[in-house]
């Protein structure tokens, strides 16, 4: 595989964003693979470990990509099947009117001043295709009715730009008709992926979390260590040791989190920080290492994919007969658990309607589904009064808060993590309006996009995001960006290097367990990362 | 080149009835025939594509959640953006057909000095679309008079209010030229926002060129090229009790007028303008914020292949209890297997 492309400089390539438009109509200008904008083909080994089509070596630069003998029927095919079986595919083929409030919504336009990263025009690369076979119009009057063949170099282009898009459903808030392109471009993967199109980025993960239960691969006895080192670290900031129990039976309830907060930096503190609080609580809780991850990257492949990856949850829940789940922070785990697992595989009526063991709040909003976002457990925590907190220990953060696109638009869970945050810190400011809540711009990375050899696309789609961190940072000294996302976590620390390196990133229960006051907990000198907390270091030399 | 593809297809549109209606005195053909036929498609046609889309199923429920979600009690949920009810969805859905709200939310992305890029309001879009919207409708039913003895009251109050102004004879109809004004700005933009113009099709300046040509023609009549009202009511009173006749001396501009409205009609179905059916049945905006709640089934649901804790355990047996995880089955087997029995593991 050829080297990894390194981004220009930031000022240049802030520069080098322009909003013009080509002189050609977008469908005589043929797609250019610019280097760093596009992730490698998927190793054949993992489409072979979950039986996808057609394996083998191929990279996206080559000119012949070895599809299958019969690509465009299947395809066609494909299409035929999806619009028949997905409302939202068949309407947002029909009744576009390229009005373009969705245009300049997407982040990646915004980064990239590509037309066709335009939601619009990234849905006419799909509608063209579907005018000239699947209406009568575009099969009798061709291009005049915007339709066009299907092609070897359309097939390319869609791949190009249907990972040029991260899914996060910007654009759909602004459409008049609710016309979501990521529906589209999921579409645009799945038929993609019949004919082997896979991204190593994503067939890895996909086939680590099919086997070994999560998307990095960690085997059941690695999940326990790497949890035992946080304990350790634990241990050494308060003086309390923790000892989480696995797969444990009988437990109450049974806690997932994206495998992302198990292993690199800065996702182990959010762990610490559940760690810590479901000690302090004597929450009886669960780990498990066969439902190890709570993220999927089977969405970013196919519905089907997603759907076998996420089977794991609730089939681990009935086995070890624990009560209800409680999900960690994640994004695109959100949208799923909140809107396709209870679809897919429930409803699970072997569960029982979750209610906090400690505050004895009944979680009606998941009543069906039963699991529960930890910024709802924590939040109603707070609010009955049964944490004690020193948000003064988070004075040395200036802390803005990224609203993760799946959270935000595929759930809707705006409040609970600000009314946290706002009660463990002391010092909080939001980013502009139009940057923030529902309309929130993605780290630039989500939907499987967070790989090393297109770090110019996540540096250009991760710019809106950037650009307003920079803002509250100039105007307020910001200098941690909080976050409930795991990718957002594995991602931003890159963007903000990249963008505005003062500003670090963290999840928000890394923030509560540096608040959180613990029983029998000595002297806080340190927080969660081991770095002294500022005003503490001289009492710790007296001592 | 799309604008002037659609131009050319409207000039043809008007020379087709001149000539036929015009010349050749067609009047039945351009009277009843066309109008009778378009009003067929168009009901037809319409119908057909709602169906279509309805009988797709919504295997998921994916709202596009714009505010916070119901969820703590005494977290304030946003009941118009992020409905978890069906009497709320209905609000949503007011609020998005009768006052276009997603639209309102419109911004326009600008580069700034020192590498930046800003978002400033931007409500012209909405105002047009609203504008052109609701005059559409409101000229949509002042023609009713002509189709209805007596004029109902309704009609009436309509008209009274849309010529307020009282300039001229007849009464000048303020929503006839918003009509025109509105739509020609959406032209425009068209033409002069460089995206908009890049993502334009043929299709997308038709219907306005069309629309602009029914408006030029209508108020050309009532202002300047006096058709016989009284004539003209005959025809469409006849039309609408299915009596058609066609008497003679209406003036060919009400021909020309008339068969642009049934291009309108007969092509309403096939077009972008199908988005009057969509609308209503677009899952991001129809459906409640509540699947944890309620839960949603997929008629199309299959089985999947999964990889179940059995065969995972299978492979990670010796490692989980050397690490002293629990496990289902010991590795090796007893003398009497007993597969049902449940293992503690070390604890
Ligand atoms: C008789 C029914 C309708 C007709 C003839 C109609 C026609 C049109 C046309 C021609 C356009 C394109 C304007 C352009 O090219 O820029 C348009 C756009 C639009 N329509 Fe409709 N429409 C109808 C009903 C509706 C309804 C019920 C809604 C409710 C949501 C709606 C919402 C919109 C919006 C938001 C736009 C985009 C903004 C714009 O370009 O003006 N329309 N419509
Ligand atoms: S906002 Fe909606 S209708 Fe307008 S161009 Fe974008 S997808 Fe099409
Ligand atoms: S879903 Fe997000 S990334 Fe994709 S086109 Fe829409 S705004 Fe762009």
């Amino acid at each position: 595989m050829s080297k990894q492309p390194k981004p220009p400089k930031p000022d240049e390539l802030a520069k080098s964003i322009e909003y013009k438009t080509p002189e050609t109509q977008w469908m005589e200008t043929p797609v250019k693979f610019k280097p760093g904008m596009w992730c490698y083909g998927s190793r054949p080994k993992y489409l072979e470990e979950v039986g996808m089509p057609n394996p083998r070596e191929w990279s996206p630069a080559d000119d012949d990509w070895k599809l299958p003998e019969n690509w465009k029927e299947i395809v066609l095919d494909g299409m035929k099947d999806r619009l028949g079986k997905y409302r939202t595919f068949k309407l947002f083929m029909d009744i576009c009117v390229r009005c373009g409030a969705c245009a300049d919504k997407c982040h990646f336009y915004i980064g990239s001043g590509d037309p066709k990263n335009m939601p619009v025009l990234r849905a006419e690369l799909m509608r063209s295709v579907y005018r000239k076979y699947f209406t009568t119009g575009g099969k009798l009057f061709g291009k005049t009715a915007g339709a066009r063949e299907l092609t070897e170099d359309v097939i390319k282009e869609w791949w190009y730009y249907y990972y040029q898009c991260t899914e996060c459903r910007r654009c759909s808030v602004f459409c008049p008709y609710g016309i979501d392109t990521a529906e589209i471009t999921i579409m645009g993967r799945e038929l993609t992926n019949l004919l082997g199109l896979q991204t190593d980025w994503i067939g890895g993960p996909v086939a680590n979390c099919y086997h070994k239960g999560n998307h990095l691969g960690l085997e059941p006895h690695t999940i326990q260590s790497n949890i035992e080192m946080m304990c350790d670290d634990i241990e050494e900031i308060t003086g309390i040791r923790i000892e989480p129990t696995f797969n444990r039976k009988g437990a109450e309830i049974l806690f997932v989190t994206p495998s992302g907060d198990l292993f690199g930096l800065p996702g182990i503190y959010t762990c610490m920080g559940y760690l810590m609080l479901f000690h302090e609580l004597g929450l009886d809780y669960t780990w498990s290492t066969y439902a190890s991850e709570g993220g999927n990257f089977g969405f970013f492949t196919s519905n089907e994919m997603a759907k076998r990856l996420h089977y794991k949850i609730y089939a681990e829940a009935k086995r070890l007969g624990v009560k209800w789940i409680l999900g960690g922070e994640c994004g695109h785990m959100w949208r799923l658990v909140h809107q396709y697992l209870n679809t897919w595989w429930g409803p699970p009526d072997f569960l029982e309607v979750p209610k906090s063991p400690i505050t004895g709040t009944v979680f009606e909003n998941a009543k069906s589904t039963k699991m529960v976002h930890v910024t709802e457990f924590t939040a109603d925590l707070i609010k009955h009064g049964k944490i004690k907190l020193d948000p003064s220990r988070n004075d040395h953060l200036k802390i803005t808060f990224h609203d993760s696109c799946n959270t935000s638009r595929g759930m809707g869970i705006f409040e609970e993590p600000r009314y946290i945050i706002k009660h463990v810190a002391r010092h909080f400011y939001e980013m502009p309006e139009n940057t923030i809540r529902e309309k929130t711009f993605c780290c630039g990375s989500g939907s499987g996009l967070n790989a090393g050899e297109n770090m110019e696309l996540r540096m250009r789609g991760g710019f809106p995001r950037a650009n307003a961190v920079r803002y509250v940072h100039e105007k307020y000294g910001v200098n941690m960006l909080a976050n409930i996302c795991a990718i957002d976590r594995a991602a931003l620390p890159t963007l903000m290097q990249y963008w505005v390196p003062e500003v670090d990133v963290c999840g928000v229960h890394e923030l509560v367990g540096n608040a959180l006051v613990m029983t029998g907990e000595k002297k806080r000198t340190m927080d969660l990362r081991l770095e002294p907390l500022p005003g503490m270091e001289d009492e710790e030399e007296e001592e | 080149m799309g604008a002037l593809l659609s131009f050319g297809a409207v000039v043809v549109l008007l020379l087709i009835p001149a000539i036929g209606a015009g010349a050749l005195k067609l009047h039945s053909l351009f009277g009843v025939v066309i109008p009778y036929l378009a009003v067929i498609v168009f009901l037809v046609g319409l119908i057909n594509r709602v169906i279509g889309w309805g009988k797709v199923p919504v295997p998921f429920k994916i709202p596009t959640t714009c505010g916070q979600q119901k969820s703590l009690p005494w977290i304030k949920h946003s009941r118009l953006e992020s409905p978890a009810t069906g009497g709320e969805v209905f609000l949503r859905m007011v609020l998005e057909v009768l006052f276009f709200r997603s639209l309102f939310r419109n911004l326009r992305t600008e580069k700034a000095p020192g590498d930046r890029v800003v978002y400033g309001s931007s409500k012209w879009l909405w105002v047009a679309g609203l504008a052109f919207h609701y005059s559409f409708l409101i000229v949509f039913l002042r023609h009713l008079r002509f189709f209805k003895q007596p004029t109902p009251k309704i009609i009436g109050i309509i008209e009274s209010f849309d010529g307020f102004l009282q300039i001229g004879s007849p009464h000048l109809l303020v929503t006839g030229l918003v009509l025109f004004g509105a739509v020609f700005y959406l032209f425009l933009r068209r033409i002069f926002v460089p995206q908009v113009r890049y993502i334009s099709l043929p299709a997308d300046y038709f219907p306005l060129f069309l629309i602009m040509a029914i408006a030029g023609t209508g108020m050309l009549m009532r202002y300047f090229l006096r058709v016989d009202i009284i004539k003209v009511k005959e025809l469409t009173m006849g039309l609408a009790t299915f009596h058609p006749k066609v008497p003679e001396g209406i003036s060919v501009i009400f021909y020309i007028h008339l068969f642009l409205v049934s291009t309108l009609f007969a092509y309403f179905p096939f077009s972008k303008m199908v988005h009057l059916g969509g609308v209503f049945l677009s899952p991001t905006r129809n459906l409640a914020n509540n699947t944890r709640m309620v839960h949603h089934p997929n008629p199309w649901n299959y089985p999947v292949k999964v990889h179940t804790y059995e065969e995972y355990e299978e492979e990670f047996r010796d490692k989980m209890i050397a690490a002293g995880i629990p496990v289902e089955k010991q590795p090796e087997p007893r003398e009497e297997e007993q597969p049902t029995e449940e293992s503690e593991g070390k604890e």
